[in-house]
């Protein structure tokens, strides 16, 4: 957790805990359009299952960040009712299922970039909560351990795809390769810390993800290397989801997972 | 460590007594104190009962349904009491009883195989995700025969995978270690 002092009762600062409620939030979503349209039933179900437990682990989070910002917030408003600046997901979760330049029709979903992303996130979270069990800061301990169960489940499942689909066939092979050639550059966000980040570690709670940066390329080079892809560059523009600043695409993922809520704030059921 | 506590006297052992008959939503023939989902009973900081659950996967869809099993069992006797959620300890199927695991397997479902910690002791994310382990060796709960094969690592819910028996040929749910 860092050099710095910490207080044994140390709480993760509440925009910590958002960027992690809004990366499970987020990916789950995206990883929900599949549920009904899985290339085949079993991978409908994966999705599905994965999709779930990433809403759980948002909810958890989000009851918690609830707590802590008081004012009568709740896990419904911090989900249904903060706009696309407010939101601390990286980037890299809120891309759709598709190449860069591919069509925007929704046939057009490619498996290969949704199998490529929850691996890339899967093999940092799987990292991160691990260290994150340890920290002084008691729920967000308990929820970590939660939460590391299930990422493990979810790091076998596209680690398992993705060196079926790199050791496939050619055309499998030509997909993965261009998914991780799309999406790596947007890993580049995971590794320097954001002004919450830091806050985090120095108040005790928090893990710098930077730390986790050798491990996570331990993983992924023998994932890639068995899956016979090239890993490639991960420079250029470095995306500032974290930071609030997001690409094109959250607006309409928001729009579409907020608009019930906003349509009917005060529904209960 | 032992999944449930010992039933206290008094007050609470009314309470444990009236939640016992609680059953898990999905699967009706194990209760949730076998399951390890209830964990206490308690006074709570401002007078009356506290029942204490601890959810299993985080996105679990049945906490809900199994919070107002809770207070509508205990309304019934005019017991108030406040559902707390505990998140720690974390939930892990290591908490199921044998009990529990006979009735699963009566009822169609295969119990956990192994600890949460799998067979080889220390939970390594490495190893884990390792392509080349296996899913495990599952004995099918109709025939008991162990030619099983895993269909899919996800299944009805969360906690679940599909399998099928190569010898009989049922399909059947696996329960996973947690």
């Amino acid at each position: 957790m860092g050099a710095q002092a910490t207080t044994a009762t140390a709480a993760a600062p509440l925009d910590y805990l958002l960027h992690l409620a809004d990366n499970a939030l987020i990916l789950g979503q995206r990883n929900a359009e599949w549920c009904g349209h899985g290339p085949i039933l079993e991978e409908d179900l994966a999705l599905a299952n994965n999709s779930l437990d990433l809403i759980g682990q948002a909810r958890l989070l989000y009851q918690y960040a609830a707590q802590i910002k008081g004012n009568g917030a709740t896990e419904d408003t911090l989900a249904y009712f903060r706009d696309v600046p407010d939101f601390r997901n990286y980037t890299l979760l809120e891309l759709p299922h598709r190449a860069p330049l591919a069509a925007t029709v929704a046939g057009d979903r490619d498996y290969a970039t949704t199998i490529v992303r929850n691996f890339l996130y899967s093999a940092l979270m799987a990292l991160l909560w691990e260290r994150l069990q340890g920290s002084p800061d008691a729920h967000l301990a308990a929820i970590a351990a939660k939460s590391l169960k299930e990422v493990r489940y979810h790091l076998r499942h596209s680690r398992d795809w993705l060196v079926r689909f790199g050791d496939g066939t050619d055309e499998s092979h030509a997909r993965a390769q261009s998914a991780l050639d799309h999406l790596m550059p947007y890993t580049q966000e995971f590794w320097t810390a954001s002004a919450h980040e830091t806050a985090a570690c120095q108040a005790g709670a928090g893990v710098d993800a930077g730390e986790l940066r050798t491990d996570w390329n331990t993983l992924v080079d023998s994932a890639l290397a068995e899956a016979t892809l090239k890993r490639p560059s991960d420079k250029g523009y470095v995306t500032q989801g974290k930071h609030g600043v997001h690409s094109e695409h959250l607006g309409f993922v928001l729009a579409e997972m907020q608009s019930l809520a906003r349509a009917h704030p005060q529904a209960t059921w | 460590m032992t999944p449930t506590a010992t039933v206290p006297a008094g007050k609470h052992a009314e309470v444990w007594a009236a939640l016992e008959a609680l059953t898990d939503p999905e699967i009706p023939v194990v209760t949730l104190r076998e399951l390890g989902i209830l964990r206490d009973v308690r006074d709570g900081p401002g007078g009356g009962i506290e029942v204490v659950i601890t959810p299993t996967y985080s996105g679990c869809p049945a906490m809900g349904q199994i919070e107002d099993d809770v207070h509508s069992t205990l309304a019934e006797l005019g017991i108030e009491a406040r559902v707390v959620t505990q998140l720690a300890p974390s939930w892990t199927t290591d908490w199921m009883s044998e009990a529990a695991k006979d009735k699963l397997r009566a009822y169609g479902i295969a119990p956990p195989q192994c600890g949460s910690h799998g067979s080889g002791g220390e939970i390594s994310v490495m190893r884990f995700s390792a392509r080349a382990a296996a899913p495990d060796i599952v004995p099918c709960p109709q025939c008991g025969s162990k030619n099983t094969t895993e269909t899919s690592h996800f299944g009805s819910t969360a906690c679940k995978a599909l399998y099928r028996c190569l010898d009989c040929l049922e399909p059947f749910d696996y329960f996973k270690p947690y």
